[in-house]
């Protein structure tokens, strides 16, 4: 495999539907990746079969050397893969710091016996885990919602929240399911400089699914754009949005692919 | 007047705002006295209230913090209730027979745990439903082990040659017992075990997706959970002197589960309150029989149907419980003039992401 991350003719079938067909490509490592299309393009199921939440029905996945096809779905955070999700799914009913302090838990090997006492070594390990906690905080900017309840939070504050657990898990490879969805422009705008942030100073590998051009061609190194499960155009922001095929999959009709750019 | 907090330490305190240590010190002062001037009765109800929040600590680990319910706890109860009153019929020391009770439930816990892995809900509910049944039916029918309808009566526990017999000595059990589950509670809850028992109940899609194994954590959620209903009920059988299999059916179960919902889920005071007001309510009921009008007092079924009622009228008004009742109370009289009636009111909240399975 060529490729910090590498996907071979991933194919995910629901019954009689092919949600994904013969998907490959490779990420190079502290590069961003968006993933474009339309609804239904398979996108998610994409980040889902990433992230163990479904097995593949053929293909490989290989990350760092290693094939995580099979792998089990609670071990992939601990190899160093952290994922968002479209409809954010924060634990609701525990405060900011909790959240944060869940994404941790890849990295807790104190036994269940020892927890149970809250033994010195419990202790050493939560103090940890709580500095690790606080520096995201701070990266983040949320230092005046740490004691609040997610269920309190509003929408925009959530999205920067979730983003805060998956760096918890000090990542090697972040999946940002529509990382700007549910936001308004400045709120996007924000995301945007934080995924830069995210790559330059972390030097994390970004794969991201985004629908909004902007962000994606501001952030993106390289963008692969999908239809009905099957890879359309892969290259720069700008060539794939030039490319006929993605404009007619956008835009639909027949593939007068110079006209229908002029567009503004 | 919020403490300015310097250290990490501070937030990893069981104690962690200025009043806890003395107040929680003068109740456990207080409940130590107790049996010094009560009389019989109120020792052996407050016992049982003791007994009850053990189980409803047991039981709001599971349903209140890992979001799992059970219709099947009174069995874990019986469970430890005949496993400590076989051990010491057979000569067991009873400071081993307590520990050793609540682990036999503990390992009942990881036999129902472990098949009911995938489900949640409604299903989870009739699967360990059936659990209670089976367990019901087995003490009836295994003669030789539990004395089925016979009855099993529980020997008089002794410690270093002390017998412990009378109602201050199950006071005095049970209060001990309360204080160290209720210790242990506090533990799991501020470690990562507890965490990831939240972060299942509230997301297992995300919970998966930070390194929780799912399985792992709902397995030991039932062990723990069952481990301490199992302490309970080793308790339960030196308050009542004679074991019953039928004792231990649905309608115990149902009310443990009523405990942690009148209590307030997801709160260790809530299980402590609920179990005050369910253990309280039938001789609440048997003070005012006589004197209600209509004959009302002496339908039958009374009992059951009140506590049914009372459930409906909770979740229906006030779902947070007693706990959250006592939480709105607190901040009416701490804001006095401004309170808000919105405080406390939550957002609908998001759209939840496609449920994978």
């Amino acid at each position: 495999m060529n490729g910090y991350f590498s996907s071979r003719d991933l194919a995910m079938r629901f019954g009689g539907i092919r949600a994904v067909e013969g998907v490959s490509f490779d990420v190079q490592r502290g590069e961003v990746f968006s993933i474009i299309g339309p609804n239904g393009a398979g996108k998610t199921t994409i980040f889902n079969m990433i992230s163990r939440i479904y097995t593949p029905s053929a293909g490989t996945l290989h990350f760092d050397g290693q094939d995580i096809t099979r792998i089990a779905p609670h071990r992939i955070a601990g190899l160093g893969i952290a994922r968002t999700f479209q409809n954010i799914e924060l634990f609701a009913n525990a405060t900011l710091l909790q959240n944060l302090l869940i994404g941790r838990h890849c990295h807790s090997n104190v036994s269940v016996l020892s927890q149970l006492g809250f033994l010195p070594n419990v202790r050493r390990a939560e103090v940890e885990h709580r500095k690790r906690a606080e520096e995201v905080i701070e990266f983040l900017g949320l230092q005046r919602n740490r004691d609040q309840l997610i269920a309190n939070l509003p929408y925009g504050v959530r999205k920067v929240v979730e983003l805060g657990r998956a760096l918890c898990t000090q990542p090697k490879l972040l999946l940002l399911d529509e990382p700007s969805s549910g936001l308004n422009v400045e709120e996007t705008d924000e995301m945007a400089f934080w995924i830069e942030d995210i790559k330059k100073d972390l030097g994390i590998t970004i794969i991201m699914v985004e629908h909004d051009m902007k962000l994606v061609s501001a952030v993106s190194d390289r963008v692969m754009a999908l239809n009905q499960g099957r890879i359309l155009a892969l290259g720069t922001s700008a060539q794939v949005q030039s490319d006929a095929e993605v404009i007619r999959a956008y835009i639909g009709g027949e593939p007068e692919a110079a006209k229908a750019e002029s567009v503004p | 007047m919020n403490q300015l907090k310097t250290s990490y330490e501070q937030d990893l305190r069981l104690a962690r705002r200025r009043w806890d240590v003395p107040c929680y010190g003068v109740l456990l002062a207080a409940l130590v006295l107790v049996p010094q001037f009560a009389s019989t009765f109120y020792i052996g109800e407050i016992s049982f209230v003791f007994i009850y929040a053990i189980a409803g600590v047991g039981l709001m680990l599971l349903t209140g913090y890992t979001g799992l319910v059970s219709l099947g706890h009174a069995a874990f109860l019986g469970i430890g209730a005949y496993g400590n009153a076989i051990m010491l019929s057979k000569g067991v020391p009873f400071a081993l027979s307590l520990p050793l009770s609540g682990l036999i439930a503990g390992f009942a816990g990881v036999v129902i745990g472990i098949p009911t892995l995938r489900m949640s809900g409604l299903y989870l509910a009739i699967a360990t439903l059936a659990f209670g049944s089976i367990v019901i039916l087995v003490g009836e029918k295994w003669h030789s082990l539990t004395g089925g309808f016979d009855g099993f009566p529980v020997p008089h526990p002794s410690v270093l040659g002390f017998v412990l017999e009378g109602p201050s000595a199950v006071y005095y059990m049970a209060l001990g017992v309360l204080v160290a589950v209720l210790l242990v509670a506090m533990n799991i809850l501020r470690a990562p075990l507890g965490r990831a028992m939240v972060a299942i109940r509230d997301s297992e899609i995300s919970a998966q997706s930070m390194g929780i194994n799912l399985a792992f954590y709902k397995t030991v959620a039932f062990a723990i959970s069952a481990g301490i209903t199992g302490l309970a009920g080793a308790l339960f059988g030196h308050y009542v002197r004679h074991l019953a299999p039928d004792s231990f059916g649905v309608l115990l179960s149902i009310q443990l589960v009523t405990i942690v919902f009148i209590g307030g889920l997801g709160s260790l005071h809530g299980a402590v309150f609920g179990a005050a007001f369910v253990a309280m309510l039938p001789q609440a009921i048997a003070l005012v029989r006589d004197d209600l009008p209509f004959g009302i007092g002496r339908l039958p079924g009374l009992e059951p149907s009140l506590f049914g009622l009372i459930l409906v009228l909770v979740i229906m008004f006030e779902p947070s419980g007693i706990h959250g009742r006592w939480l709105k109370t607190k901040s009416w009289f701490k804001s006095f003039p401004l309170h808000k009636r919105a405080a406390f009111r939550r957002q609908k909240s998001y759209a939840k992401s496609e449920r994978l399975r």
